[in-house]
């Protein structure tokens, strides 16, 4: 951190303060000296009532307003049991409208919550009840759906046991909720983005850098790899929008210097719910020490694989069990995809302890891969097909032989000396639940012009694209093919994404599929909940410029 | 008058350049990456079946608005400068107001020298996005300063070359049969994530003598820059730097008429904000 050592107070975002305060202020800020340290709102049953307000909340010294559930960020858990008739009274005490979406659970369309798709929003100080049956069991979690309330602080986890009880016996069962808070207005942040899209990275080339890889790789080399970069004006080092000059990065409310500390015995199984709730962010988690054994996927259960380490793409969950031995405290580190600040939790034996934390690695570049897909060689060569929309001035590039291969871990992970998990390694026991063969294909394409920051499928921002269509019963195949150099993961509402291996065998099923950089994947749906519903990138700032569609069931 | 056809037909020729080396970085197997025409085999992507979308459409709208208008205003130079045969302030502002493809621009410029104002315009423009890096801006251009004030139409190109050089060529047209040309060009050079070098080029020319506003036809003025900012935000970076302001043409023999220097060495300090 070059950076903090000429700007002290950039430690404060990347830290955060000991103690994160929130006041219940009803729209009085109050000064920071009255601040009480952050209590999590009490879990909520199949009976919840979730409180939305506006509050006072201190991450970095600073007093700013979030949008709370029940007066905390991240909201109170919500705790049920598969086959639960669940009702959510929600009251919504702001002066917008606001609404609830719940991240992976398949509920009727009515009850999915997006505003303008499945209802018309929770009104300024109005309520609305939801009502579902719970069909499912797992990790999830819910956030707002409208506008930037969930940057603002709205959202939670949400755990739902088996009908039969768990199937890991575990001693120890916590939630890591991963967000991201920025005390800026994310309205401004988007702002800021739109006119300038690097304003947030201080990670890029320099002439230094440049003078650097002339040493290492000779000068003739050095620009060469600039050469192309520069020429198609893409930015090797355009990992992340939105980075730690402004994000301090919380686990279950706590910033890095609060670190939230979860207890355990020597020798107990630790069950880990890991959930990354958050706006812009990519995390990339490990817990040196500790080997984790992931045993589901989106809440969804995975034939176990044990790994080191694990990206967690915004809105993805995995469930990990670790197995701490020893009599010591360990450090749960997750750090964003640029490197710009982390996440931090303790598992200890006793409270107050701590481990070292690591350093933040070197910045990661895009490699070749991450621009022209197979065409760098390696991997099955296939032919993507542009749609016409794609030839305008909202696409600044496009990728015509993507790779296919779901072995990468992605970039700034690949030379990792230890194992990374990679979606290669995900197995859904069992197999697909609908057996069909999808009966057809829909091809789309991720795009965007960096530029501009304006990001859309197909070239089309929501605002002038028509629905997508799915017959109501079919079994049909999605085709996502990343013509961008950044990672997009795309959450399909209402229906499952059971992705597929590059030999078209069902994989692992998924509500969130991260796509790579000039990465084609495809996944399966069985279209079998009629409404409509949201279709999106879920990196939050892609989403508010376009990159949103709508998908009809019937 | 050539001069003039020289700045017109790079504001033309270049996007074409442009598109040209995307091409010519590609095998003739595949596409080019960027820009281009769709091929007629390009895929439809109309997947709606004729299935309209939501009635409520507008409200998600309301809560999820990729046209939203944003702005933003750049005082890209606000400075002081000591030159050879000079000494005064000047002034560059850049904002705009839309979205990602139509945007309300605002542009002016201008100098005091010795404490009175000497040269400076304004010009208000619509942006529409042709190209991914590339937008054709229609406006008009109001001259201060020195001399009758001046009106006139404005058509052209801005945006970002390859190599992420930016790039803005505007022709303009006046009453009287005046016509005008500005090309301006920058670059930015990081030394480190906050001290940036920053060099930039202008050449304004005019297609007839205006010598109630000291101007000659031809190449009237080139003004180099180089200046070295440090970010200590996004939002505000002090600088210091050196620029060459160069007078050609009937220009230079008018300003020789009036004993001031046809080449201006400035020193300049000053600040840039970002709003």
């Amino acid at each position: 951190m070059r950076d903090s050592l000429l700007h002290p107070s950039r430690r404060r975002f990347v830290q955060g303060l000991g103690v994160a305060g929130i006041g219940l202020g009803l729209g009085v800020v109050r000064p920071a000296f009255a601040t009480a340290s952050m209590e999590r709102p009490a879990d909520q049953g199949k009976d919840a009532v979730l409180e939305l307000r506006e509050a006072s909340v201190d991450f970095t010294g600073r007093m700013r307003r979030a949008v709370t559930a029940n007066g905390g960020v991240p909201g109170p858990t919500l705790r049920w049991r598969e086959g639960d008739d669940v009702v959510l009274r929600v009251t919504n005490h702001l002066d917008v409208t606001s609404s609830i979406h719940w991240h992976g659970l398949v509920v009727p369309a009515t009850q999915d919550g997006v505003p303008g798709l499945s209802f018309d929003g929770i009104p300024a100080r109005g309520a609305f009840t939801y009502r579902f049956p719970v069909r499912q069991s797992g990790t999830y979690w819910y956030h707002a759906h409208s506008r930037f309330q969930e940057q603002s602080g709205l959202y939670g986890a949400i755990v739902i046991e088996p009908r039969g009880g768990e199937r890991e016996r575990c001693d120890r069962d916590y939630v890591l909720l991963l967000s991201d808070w920025t005390d800026e207005d994310p309205a401004r942040v988007y702002a800021k983005l739109r006119s300038r899209p690097d304003v947030y990275n201080y990670g890029q080339p320099t002439v230094g850098d440049l003078l650097r890889d002339a040493r290492d790789h000779g000068l003739g080399e050095a620009l060469a790899m600039r050469r192309m970069w520069n020429r198609m004006r893409m930015n090797p080092t355009d990992l992340a929008d939105v980075s730690g000059a402004t994000y301090t990065y919380l686990v279950n409310g706590s910033t890095p210097a609060g670190n939230w500390t979860g207890l355990f015995r020597p020798g107990e199984r630790v069950r880990l719910r890991l959930v990354n709730g958050s706006s812009n962010t990519l995390f990339d988690l490990r817990i040196p020490g500790l080997r984790l054994r992931v045993i589901a996927a989106d809440g969804q259960p995975v034939e176990p694989v044990e790994v080191d380490e694990l990206r967690l793409s915004a809105a993805e969950t995995y469930d990990v069990i670790v197995t701490p031995i020893d009599d010591r405290a360990y450090t749960v580190f997750a750090q964003s995809i640029d490197r710009s600040g982390y996440a931090r939790a303790t598992l200890a034996p006793r409270a107050g302890m701590s481990a070292p934390v690591p350093a933040l690695d070197a910045r990661p570049r895009l490699g070749m891969r991450d621009m022209m897909g197979s065409m760098s060689g390696g991997g099955e060569m296939v032919m993507a097909h542009h749609a016409r929309t794609e030839y305008g001035p909202s696409v600044d590039m496009r990728v015509d032989m993507p790779r296919t291969n779901l072995d990468d871990p992605g970039v700034g992970l690949r030379d990792r000396s230890h194992r990374v998990l990679t979606y290669a390694d995900l197995r859904t026991p069992g197999g697909a639940v609908d057996a069909r063969e999808p009966g057809r294909t829909i091809e789309l394409h991720l795009t965007g012009n960096m530029e501009r920051f304006a990001w859309s499928f197909d070239g089309v921002p929501y605002a002038a694209a028509r629905p997508i269509h799915f017959r109501q019963g079919e079994r049909l195949r999605l085709r996502l093919v990343n013509d961008t150099m950044m990672n997009h993961p795309i959450h399909l509402h209402g229906m499952w994404s059971d992705l597929e291996s590059p030999d078209g065998s069902f994989q692992v099923r998924k509500h969130t599929v991260n796509v790579q950089p000039a990465q084609q994947v495809s996944y399966a749906v069985t279209a079998d909940n009629p409404g409509r519903w949201a279709f999106h990138c879920h990196m939050l700032f892609h989403m508010e410029a376009g990159m949103f569609r709508e998908v009809v069931v019937s | 008058m050539r001069a003039l056809c020289v700045v017109l037909l790079a504001w033309v020729a270049w996007p074409a350049m442009a598109q040209e080396m995307d091409h010519a970085m590609h095998g003739m197997a595949m596409g080019p990456m960027q820009g281009g025409q769709a091929p007629a085999d390009a895929r439809d992507g109309d997947v709606s079946d004729g299935v309209a979308p939501s009635s409520m459409h507008d409200m998600a709208m309301m809560d999820m608005d990729d046209t939203a208008p944003v702005g933003n205003l750049l005082i890209d130079r606000l400075e002081s400068f000591a030159g050879q045969g000079s000494h005064g302030q000047s002034w560059e502002a850049d904002g705009w107001y839309g979205n990602a493809t139509d945007k309300l621009g605002f542009r002016s410029e201008g100098e005091r020298d010795g404490g009175r104002p000497r040269d400076g315009d304004a010009e208000l423009f619509w942006r529409h996005a042709i190209a991914p890096f590339w937008d054709a801006q229609v406006g008009a251009r109001s001259d201060l300063g020195d001399g009758p004030s001046r009106q006139w139409a404005a058509f052209g190109v801005q945006g970002l070359a390859p190599y992420w050089f930016e790039l803005e060529a505007t022709a303009y047209v006046g009453d009287g049969g005046r016509s005008a040309a500005r090309l301006r060009a920058d670059y930015e050079l990081l030394f480190t994530q906050r001290l940036i070098l920053q060099p930039e080029l202008e050449v304004n020319a005019y297609g007839k003598a205006d010598p109630r506003r000291r101007l000659g036809r031809g190449i009237a003025r080139i003004d180099a820059g180089l200046r070295l900012r440090y970010e200590i935000t996004r939002r505000i970076a002090p600088y210091v730097g050196v620029a060459w302001e160069h007078l050609g043409g009937g220009t230079a023999a008018m300003a020789r008429d009036d004993g001031r220097r046809i080449t201006d060495r400035r020193w300049v300090a000053g600040v840039r904000v970002w709003l």
